[in-house]
């Protein structure tokens, strides 16, 4: 077992286990946050670089720092190895960095993005983003393209994590969906405009962490805090069965994979089971699922939320 | 002094075919490696040797080849990186085009050393020309029964392949390299894994420079010990300089390390002087991605100490007051050439060429380029240097690989040591839209 310390708490992991995956063993603020890595998929990760965090001490065997700032989701702790995240600054203002990078070409049209409220950018640049933007350049803009019948892209949203490549990839037989051009003019791409049709490409929907690859089955139907997330199973020959349906009512507006806190599906599901069973009498209802307290879901059912004071600099001068 | 150890016998009439190289005394470091020397024996001398790669990092060869992990019962392998495309660097290409056999033997002397029985040679797609000759080249000393089952009857096989790039600067960053040899899209990996323990096809690999490699023959020939005392301090050995911009005589040369730069400049034997004339305003000495440094700072080091063309003293000062030996692509600039509008080719040059796998660096590229656009044509504001210098300084260091620092080092150097060219620039929008072609006699003189 390997000893690790980040921000101060030490936990003993197996060797082999990532720094990012150490510290969501430990939970709490010393979590980096993580766009492009997926616990699920082969290879995802060290793209986003929104998870680098300071390695301030190699090992016992070598206790030298790294030179330079590592990608969590991807480096391998070593024994006696001392990582710092939010407490070091040079990691808190790298972070801040690409998030503005990431920003710079996003459209940010949350107000009428199917994504927001469950989207892992916006939770980001709330937690580390500016609210103004120092980039004076027209945006890159693209059409939206439609990858088969369910599922429809938004280039002009997408951060190119690389994650529906390797969901579509490793899901299923065929390689057929990549990445086109490079540098900034890259684009997730179909073999030349193909349809993705195979039993799992729903999947990639999920695995999207912003809104990019959207379902066309339930595009600008409903806003996701207002419904309702409920655990659900059937019996599916194809996949796991196990999915959360998204109730407002009595209506079942769509099916997911079940996402973990850090928007990580586990339980992959079928196209069949995520598009065709919208009714309550295909599935065999578990509870509500749990989602996190700080998400907008949640409404009405925040926990340990702080209120925030109102400050008013000529409070004095009123009295 | 004059020591020719890579360009040795280059004059010498069709030095390029097999026969000639071999009257020269070419290839005889294969049978003294095969036949008297132990694979570890020919990594020592490579070790004592002191070279280092020449490719840009500086990495100590011997101890790269040191790393690679003989236990895991993989086949091993050695690629050539002959992907030259930095801005400013040709050494190689003119090495190949002149004598491809002083790398082939050079590359077989190393394929020996760590045990490699496939090689390959990853070359710039652009290199059309070159592709053919090392082919030939190839051809030759296959008959020759230099390659191939069984090479000089020691029982050692080596084969070499050709592999052509597809025109991607990403390329020649090793890890890219590998994957565009492997058939995939010329992305970096994430190191570690380093390529020792897990490159091409997932195998140790060792990645090195076409001019690292064509030191081995005379290292194998001459000895480690010899080799050392050749250059200066850790600085060991010649270096192939590629001097172009505005001298009098742009070309290859090879120097010891340790030559001082005001000769390289200035001496008949070299550049010869400032075109024209003229007075020189800037250096870039080691391909597009190091930082520029004003003729002050390149003659002399900060503390007043003459500035060599060594690793070492180089990069003395820091990036503050130095830059770096990188691959000895020497650009110089003499009193007319406008920075800023050379520092906006080169931002435009890293922007196309950035793989866009990590956010810093697609977006940053982009970013910087568009704003040095609007400083060169007279459209850019005051808070715009500080923010171009605030995003270098971003994406320096956070990405995959050294793509994204070689895009920030040379807006931030240009910065540094020119800022008064960039105030000129968004001062006097009238003078600047209506010069086209990057002379701007108006342009105040670097400090």
């Amino acid at each position: 077992m390997f000893k690790v310390t980040i921000d101060n708490k030490s936990i003993e992991v197996e060797p082999g286990t990532t720094i990012l995956q150490a510290a969501r063993m430990i939970g709490g603020d010393v979590v980096p946050p993580a766009m492009c890595y997926h616990s699920e998929l082969k290879d995802s990760g060290g793209k986003c670089r929104t998870c680098m965090v300071k390695v301030a001490q190699g090992s016992v065997a070598d206790p030298r720092p790294m030179p330079k700032l590592v990608a969590s989701c991807r480096t391998e702790v070593m024994d006696g190895m001392v990582v710092q995240n939010i407490t070091s600054p040079e990691v808190v203002d790298a972070r801040k960095a690409v998030v503005e990078f990431l920003l710079l070409n996003h459209p940010l049209d949350c107000p009428v993005c199917d994504q927001a409220g469950e989207c892992d950018l916006q939770n980001l640049s709330y937690e580390h983003g500016t609210n103004t933007s120092r980039f004076e350049e027209e945006k890159r803009t693209y059409e939206k393209i439609d990858i088969g019948n369910l599922i429809q892209f938004h280039p002009n949203r997408c951060i190119l994590c690389y994650r529906c490549v390797y969901a579509a990839n490793q899901l299923t037989d065929n390689r057929v969906h990549g990445i086109l051009y490079r540098g900034e003019k890259s684009e997730i791409s179909t073999f030349i405009h193909q349809a993705i049709e195979n039993d799992f490409s729903g999947n990639m929907i999920d695995v999207c962490p912003v809104g990019a690859l959207t379902d066309k089955t339930f595009r600008f139907k409903n806003r996701v805090w207002f419904l309702k997330p409920m655990d659900a199973h059937r019996e599916c020959t194809k996949c796991s069965g196990k999915a959360t349906l998204w109730y407002r009512g009595e209506e079942v507006y769509r099916v997911t994979g079940r996402k973990d806190k850090y928007g990580e599906v586990h339980d992959f599901i079928c196209n069949e089971c995520r598009f065709e069973k919208k009714n309550s009498s295909d599935w065999v209802i578990e509870g509500p699922r749990k989602i996190e307290s700080y998400s907008v879901i949640n409404q009405n059912h925040y926990k340990n939320v702080v209120i925030p004071s109102v400050i008013n600099p000529i409070k004095e001068t009123m009295e | 002094m004059e020591r020719k150890i890579i360009l040795e016998n280059i004059e010498i009439e069709g030095i390029r075919s097999l026969e000639v190289y071999r009257e020269n005394g070419g290839y005889k470091s294969i049978e003294k490696a095969l036949k008297t020397m132990t694979p570890d024996e020919v990594v020592n001398e490579v070790k004592t040797s002191g070279l280092r790669g020449r490719g840009g990092a500086g990495f100590p060869t011997g101890m790269k080849w040191s790393f690679i992990d003989k236990k895991s019962g993989n086949p091993r392998y050695l690629v050539c990186n002959a992907d030259e495309s930095e801005p400013g660097t040709f050494k190689d290409r003119y090495l190949l085009q002149h004598i491809p056999h002083r790398l082939i033997e050079g590359m077989i002397c190393a394929a020996y050393a760590l045990g490699a029985n496939t090689a390959y040679i990853y070359v710039r797609g652009e290199f059309k020309t070159i592709i053919g000759i090392l082919n030939e080249a190839l051809k030759e000393t296959y008959k020759a029964g230099l390659l191939g089952k069984n090479i000089h009857g020691s029982g050692y096989d080596l084969d070499i392949y050709v592999h052509t790039g597809a025109g991607a600067y990403i390329c020649g960053e090793e890890t890219a390299l590998l994957e565009s040899l492997e058939g995939k899209r010329g992305n970096p990996r994430l190191k570690p894994p380093f390529p020792a323990i897990k490159g091409l096809y997932g195998c140790p690999t060792v990645v090195n420079n076409v001019e690292t490699l064509a030191n081995i023959g005379w290292i194998v020939n001459n000895g480690g010990e010899t080799y050392s005392k050749i250059g200066i301090g850790r600085s060991t050995g010649t270096k192939l300089i590629s001097a172009c911009g505005n001298i009098n005589n742009p070309g290859v040369y090879e120097i010891e390390l340790g030559l001082p730069v005001e000769e390289f400049i200035y001496s008949d034997k070299y550049c010869g002087g400032v075109k024209g004339g003229k007075e020189l305003k800037a250096v870039i000495p080691g391909g597009s991605s190091v930082p520029i440094l004003p003729k002050n700072l390149m003659l002399k080091t900060a503390e007043g100490q003459p500035r060599l063309m060594s690793y070492e003293s180089l990069s003395e000062g820091g990036f503050i007051t130095g830059s770096m030996l990188g691959s000895g692509g020497f650009i110089v600039y003499d009193e007319d050439a406008c920075i800023v509008r050379n520092t906006y080719n080169f931002s435009r040059f890293y922007h196309h060429e950035s793989c866009g796998q990590c956010s810093p660096c697609r977006e940053g590229t982009s970013w910087m380029e568009s704003v040095l656009y609007r400083i060169e044509n007279g459209e850019g504001k005051m808070k715009d240097i500080d923010l171009l210098v605030s995003i270098a300084s971003k994406i320096e260091g956070n990405t995959i690989c050294p793509l994204g620092d070689a895009a920030a080092w040379p807006v931030g150097a240009a910065i540094r040591h020119f800022r008064s060219e960039f105030e000129f620039h968004i001062q006097n929008p009238e003078i600047v839209k209506n010069i086209k072609h990057g002379k701007l006699p108006l342009t105040p003189k670097g400090e």
